[in-house]
Order: structure tokens, then sequence, then C-alpha cells
């Protein structure tokens, strides 16, 4: 990584096409623009074929030796299951809107990540084994035969994909690039070829229950820490309890939020909610991460890690569950968990303990997003909030990915972030909601051997916060997102110096009356509170 | 000769049209949908004071049916784009969203001629012509140039194809997007357009023989009239070949827009149970290998457990 370009060289960005065509350039795995291959310990933890060891650099990826069709049979099935899958492969027709709606495109230019080629990568396959018109015409009709070169360029560009969905947004059928990747990553995966960086939380996940592969008395630590941390700023001591049967919700949040700051702040801002309002609710160390990294492996793999969330609510008798601040994590909790793990007639439909809302958005799947939770309290006044403590803060928020474009929650964390603090912007309108840019992380990318990967596919979102930083001042990238917050903070020390990322539920902690409370002098972080230090002595 | 080019190609074409089009639509229907994946673009359904964005992001049929209407009709997710661009400002790189409409105008007008031309066309199919289509000739056709009507769609079509087809050709990254069989389907049709122009204003063809050829037709009584023209055989067959490559091409994205589960289903799947038909058993780890591996560091650190440990 000692090479990493200067800001304005890796934003000195070629959009002009080379004089090559797409299939005749081959792939080049330069360090910084790939993830290194799965650990074959890590296969081996959850029963995933070809587990070896291997780089991507290797001239010899060491595939079975019947690698092709078992990548071909793999297609057929898919096709035969997912009616997505066969309309995209077919309806579309290379219009070119979705070109630079790629995060990753306008980041680096490179016309394969350009959704349309990224997608021609898989189609050209399709069309040379699954239909008429590519079988008879061959090259004319976009066809191409599957060759170890090509799989090596689907492993480079669907490891550069984050499934984000804007394009999905733009385009006139509603083509959706992240289906696209969820399936080529799942034949790549027929053969051993994953990236480390998802396999190995793939791996934690499914024996620890968390990515981080953080043990049951750790986890707690981690969380009574965070408690000590509350009670030196606020003077109030929360208790959270874990694995604690009979508790009326089930709280599940990104293990992210535990393990590291800024996400911790977010988890304090979780705490002394739940202890301000009273809330009956239980923490587990066995379903003790929401984020899902399955979905980035395969279809399978997603639910076979999602269902320890139903099976955890079962055995504690809880009533409902609660997910805290994630993006995956809710696009496998909005989109798919009803249908893989439930249904979930065990549960009850979820009512706020505290307002009495009925969330009826929500009874099939029995779990709501905190910042409903948190909206729905503040729209009924059962928090006292004092916005000024984040005076210090001039704001801006980030939509997530998965949040925008596969659940649409969009006015909820932002009347929370209203009603917790005095300066809020929104960023210019083509890179918010649903059109929303990606933190250029997400999908499982989010490892440092990949980081000018990362920093190109940032580009388009720091640039928005930029633009709102030179106009108005603002100093903060509130977001709901765990991975948000473990990239953002290098994305914002490269391209806008001087921003910091916070959690929405932060920010709720730091403006959050709680009763017993201290004079706070300081956030959350420890920050001195603006006009406060001199309030204490009067 | 021309019972080749009058009749047996216009069946011909109509059959594989027919049954290239339904073969491929039952493929595309009898694979299932497992998951219910909208791709929201508005504010979701949840808390009764928040105003849901009733299409952009539907959480009912009527929702959804009021989606795919705007995409058919007027191509709402096109409406959207914009044009990324990187500008020099105050020293640095940045990036500027642009008003880019062009395509989004093109291919409506495209569409829209194309579908008005079609219905028009039909006063040729039918005896007496129904009042709604005359309506439409007249309405098209209100501009007057010199004695002759002229036909609004006929100018846009030609324009509008020509301006796709140009910026496949001359735009350098649709062009590296550009399949050799991209090209194709504006050639034909302009080529089909630009042969029905010929006919209509600058050499006449026999109107009423050409009425007859086509009521025969649709009568399943074909015969050929004499002296019809060979303009007309040209146009007739390029219509043949645009109906008989449809369902083998691109050109299905027609069919495609009304099946593609990123815009056809309602944003409820919180709300209502969606059910994959080829859901199967999976391996998982209970909690009880959870417990049994790490049960005594859990009792240690006073975390309840199910069994006794210590």
């Amino acid at each position: 990584m000692a090479s990493l370009p200067k800001p304005d060289e890796l934003a000195g960005i070629n959009y002009n096409p080379p004089r090559t065509g797409w299939r005749d350039t081959p792939v080049e795995f330069r360090r910084g623009t790939y993830c290194y291959g799965a650990k074959p310990k890590n296969l081996e933890a959850v029963g995933l074929p070809n587990p070896r060891d291997w780089s991507p650099e290797d001239q010899d990826w060491k595939l079975p030796e019947n690698w092709k069709e078992i990548i071909l049979e793999g297609l057929r099935e898919r096709l035969g299951r997912f009616r997505s899958l066969q309309i995209f492969m077919d309806a579309c027709v290379r219009c070119g809107a979705c070109a630079d709606k790629c995060h990753f495109f306008i980041g680096s230019g490179d016309p394969r990540n350009m959704p349309v080629l990224r997608a021609e990568l898989l189609r050209s396959v399709y069309r040379r084994d699954f239909t008429t018109a590519g079988k008879i015409f061959g090259k004319l009709a976009g066809a191409r035969d599957l060759t170890e070169e090509v799989l090596k360029e689907w492993y480079y560009y669907f490891f550069q994909c984050t499934e984000c969905r804007r394009c999905s947004v733009f385009c006139p059928f509603g083509i959706d690039t992240a289906e696209i990747t969820i399936l080529a990553r799942e034949l790549l995966n027929l053969v051993g070829c994953n990236i480390d960086w998802i396999a190995a939380p793939v791996a934690n996940c499914y024996r620890t229950g968390n990515h981080l592969g953080i043990q049951p008395h750790a986890f707690k630590d981690m969380i009574d820490f965070c408690t000590e941390d509350i009670e030196k700023v606020t003077g109030v001591k929360v208790e959270p309890t874990f694995n604690r049967k009979g508790a009326e919700v089930l709280f599940i949040t990104p293990s992210g939020d535990v393990f590291a700051d800024p996400g911790t702040y977010t988890l304090m801002g979780y705490l002394m909610l739940f202890h301000e309002i009273g809330l009956d609710y239980t923490f587990s160390t066995y379903a003790s991460d929401g984020g899902n990294f399955g979905l980035f492996t395969s279809h399978e793999m997603m639910k076979r890690l999602n269902a320890k969330m139903y099976a955890e609510a079962g055995r504690l008798g809880v009533k409902w569950i609660l997910g805290g601040e994630c993006g995956h994590m809710w696009r496998v909790i909005h989109q798919y968990m009803g249908t893989m793990n439930g249904p979930a007639d065990f549960l009850e439909e979820p009512v706020s303990p505290i307002t009495g809302t009925r969330f009826e958005h929500a009874r099939s799947t029995k779990m709501i997003h905190i910042a409903e939770f948190t909206a729905d309290l503040i729209r009924h006044n059962k928090v006292k909030l004092d916005p000024g403590r984040n005076n210090h803060l001039k704001v801006t928020f980030h939509d997530p990915r998965n949040t925008s474009r596969a659940m649409g929650l969009f006015e909820e964390p932002r009347y929370v972030l209203r009603s917790v603090c005095n300066h809020f912007r929104e960023m210019p309108e083509n890179t918010i909601r649903e059109q929303t840019f990606c933190c250029g992380s997400g999908a499982g990318l989010n490892t440092d051997e990949y980081l000018e990967m990362r920093l190109r596919g940032g580009f388009p979102r720091a640039n928005a916060v930029r633009y709102v930083h030179e106009k108005y001042g603002v100093n903060t990238v509130a977001c709901v997102c765990a991975i948000d917050r473990a990239v953002l903070p290098t994305l914002m020390d490269y391209w806008v110096p001087g921003v910091g990322v916070a959690g929405l539920h932060e920010l709720v902690g730091n403006a959050l009356v709680m009763q017993g409370e201290n004079d706070r002098t300081t956030d959350l972080r420890g920050n001195p509170l603006h006009g406060r230090e001199e309030g204490e002595d009067v | 000769m021309s019972f080749f080019f009058g009749v047996v190609v216009p069946y011909a074409a109509l059959i594989t049209f027919f049954a290239g089009l339904v073969y491929r639509v039952v493929k595309w229907a009898r694979a299932p949908v497992p998951f219910r994946i909208p791709t929201t673009c508005g504010q979701q359904k949840s808390l009764p004071w928040i105003k849901a964005s009733k299409f952009d992001n539907p959480s009912s049929t009527a929702g959804v049916v009021g989606r795919i209407a705007l995409e058919a009709l007027l191509f709402r997710s096109l409406f959207r784009n914009t044009r990324a661009e990187k500008v020099s400002w105050q020293g640095g790189p940045k990036l500027a969203y642009r008003w880019e409409k062009w395509l989004w105008l093109a291919a409506l007008s495209f569409h829209w001629s194309f579908l008005i031309i079609f219905l028009r066309h039909l006063r040729f199919f039918t005896a007496p012509v129904p009042s709604l289509i005359r309506l439409i000739d007249g309405v098209d056709g209100f501009l007057r140039v010199g004695a002759q009507g002229l036909f609004i769609t006929d100018v846009l079509i030609l324009v509008a194809v020509t301006y796709l087809f140009l910026r496949r050709v001359v735009l350098p990254q649709v062009r590296y997007i550009s399949l050799p069989s991209d090209y194709f389907p504006p050639l034909l049709i302009l080529s089909l357009a630009l042969s029905g122009v010929l006919m209509r204003y600058f050499f006449r063809v026999d109107v009423t023989a050409v009425k007859e050829l086509a009521m025969g037709l649709v009568t399943f009584h074909p015969k050929v009239p004499e002296g019809i023209g060979v303009l007309f055989y040209i146009h007739l067959f390029l219509v043949g070949s645009l109906f008989a490559c449809f369902p083998f091409s691109k050109l299905v994205h027609m069919a495609g827009i009304f099946l593609t589960p990123t815009r056809n289903l309602p944003n409820d799947s919180r709300a209502n149970r969606h059910i994959d038909p080829w859901d199967y058993p999976v391996k998982i780890h209970p909690y009880e290998m959870y417990e049994q591996e790490f049960g005594k560091k859990m009792a240690e650190a006073g975390l309840p457990v199910e069994k006794r440990w210590m």
C-alpha cells in the first residue's frame, strides 16, 4: 500500500475507452485493485468446494478439472431458479444509461465497470451456451466461450461491484447488477474462487455468530466496557442483559458496533436510549451480528448464517426483534429473511411498548429498524432531547445503498436527525436517497489490500461530502450502516480531510437527556461541548 | 414471386413472431421469483405519519400497476438519467451531474411514434376502419404540406431512430459497449420507416390494392392483386424481418419490462411473507453446538447457559 497515489493523481481518471475491445483486453491483477483469494481453512469451515492455497496473481488457479462443466451446470440451474437472471440476461438493449451511474466506473474509468459491461461478462457466456442466436451467430451476437481468462475476469469484476443497485434505479428495464453479481459470485464459489475478506467473516459468523469471531465472554466484555464509558460521560449506569430468556425484545446489531470506534459510540447511543425508555430487551451472544457476509457468497450461505436470528428469538422467547444500524443486514432482513428463514409465527407483530404503535409493515417478518423505532418514540415525545449538544457538529446524512434501494428508509433517519441536531444539510440531490452513492467498500470489499479501488469507488460519495463541507462547513457524515462507519473515516481522510463519521444513534446519545445524569460537558467521544465548559462554573 | 413476398413472408414472419414470443415469455414465466427484490426508489410505507412514495416504492398491487405503467408509457427510470462529468473547480477535480434527457426524449419519441404508426396501419386490415384509428390518423396527420397531409410521427421516428443510431456510432462509451447485433435493429427500423415514407410521399403505390392484399391476409383468403409496386414488397419484407427476429433479439425488452422482478413487485416483504418455491433445508450451526463450544467460557463470564458447565 506504500504506492497509494495522491488524491489528485487518483482523480486523474480517463473516461475514454481503450483502443482494444473489452473482450481482447486481459485483466491485470494489480495490487490495490483486487482482493486476496479465500484461504482453504475458511472454505473448509463451512464446507465450500475446492479449498486450496492460491492467489489471483498466480497463473494456475488450481481449479477442479471439470470446472467449466460445474460453472455451466450452475448457470443452467440458476436460470431455472431465478426469473430475474433470465430477464436480465435477455432484456438489456445496451442503451448506456447505466454507464456513468456506477461509483467504480466514475472512480476508475475502467469500461468494464460500466454496469452494462459487468453484466456482459456473464451474458456473453450465457449467449454462447443458452441462446439460439448465440449458438448460430457466435461473436456477432455477442457470444464467447467460457475460458480461464473469462473466469479470472469474473473474479476481478464481480468482486469490484458493491451490489449497490444504483444502476438498477436508472435502467429502463430495472436490470439489477446486484442480482447478477450475487449469482456470478455463487458460480465463482462453486469452484472455490471467493475472496478471503468474505470467506473469513463467513467462517467466523457460522461458528461464533459474528463476523469478527468475537467469543461470547469477550462480546459481553466489550459491551460492558461501553457502559463504563457511558457512566463516565453521563454519570448514569446502564445495565444491558445477554441471552436473557423472557425479554420482550431481542436486539441485534452489526458486530462492528461492538468492536471499534466510531461504531462503539453508536452502540453507546443504543444502550442509553434503551435504558432511558426502560425497554425490556436482551442482546444475544449467539446472534451477535446482524451483518451477513453470506449475502456476498451465495443465497444458501445467506440463509445458513441468518437462521440464528429466528432460532435465538425462539429460544429466548422474545416477542419481536429490533435491528440496529446496518446496511446489508437490512437488505437481508427486509427482502430475504421472511422468505428464507420464516415463517416467524412464534413471534408477535412488533408493538412499541413505550408508544403502543403497531409496526404493521413488519407484521410478517417481526423485525423493525431502530430508526423506525426511534422516530416513533420522538414523534410521541417519549424522549427528552437537547439538540444543542450536537451544535459542534455540522451534519450531513449518507444514505446506505441497501436501506435506500432495497427498503426505502429515507424519512425515518432524517426525522431523528433533525430532532437531535440543529445543523443538518443535505448533499446534492443526485447523490442522496435512491440515488445515493455507495461508500465504495460494501459487499465484502472493505479490506485493506483493496484500498486503492475503495478510494476510487468512494470518490463520488466523498465528492458530494466535499461539496457540503466547502459550502456549509459540514464536518460530520451521519450514517446508519456499520460498514460505512468502518470505511468512511478512511475515505474522508483521503478526499475530504476534516470531516468525521458518526452513527445516527451516536447523535441521539449526545442529545438524549437522561434521568439522573450529570451536567454533560463532553459528547460521547469526550469532545468538549461548545459553551458548556463555562456553564459548569456558573 | 409476389405471392412469396406478399403472402408467404408475412405469414411466416407472424408465425415466428407469435411462436417465438410465446416461447420466450413462457420460458421467463416458468422460472420462479424466489425472492421479493424490488428496487425501491422512494420512501417505504412504514409509520403512518410518514408519506410513502406510492409509485416509486409501491406497497400494493395498485402501486405496482402504476409503477409499471409509468415505466412502459413514460420511461420513468430513463427519465432520471443524468450525465456525470469531471470538472476542475477550485483547484481540484470534482464531479458534476448534468441534465441529460436526450436519450429519454429520443427513446420516448421513437417508441410512441412506432406505436402510433403501427395503429395507423390497422386501417389496411379493417373494414370498416374503427373510429379510433380514424381519429389517430386525423390527429397525427393534421399538418399540411402542400396538398398532402404530413404525419408528425413519420418525421419523429426518422429523427429519433437516426439519433439513436448515431449516438451508438459517435459516443465513444456507447460504441464501446455495442455489439454488432446492436446496430441491426435501428438500421432495420430506419429502412422500414424510409421505405414507408417513400411510398407515402414520393412514389405512391396503389393503396386500394394494398388494402385488398392486407384484407386477404387477415381473413385467411390470401390473394395478390396486380401492380402494387416493388417498394411495397420491400417495406413488407422489412416488417417481416423485424417481426421474425423480435423474439430472438434484444427487442424482447418490450416483454421484459412487464416481468422484471425489480419493478413488478410491491415492496411489502416484511408485511406479507413471500414464498420461495424451491426453498430447501440448509445446514446451520444451532445454538446447542455453539454452547457446546463456548459453554464453559459463557458460564464463567456469568452468561446464562442451558446446561451446567461449572
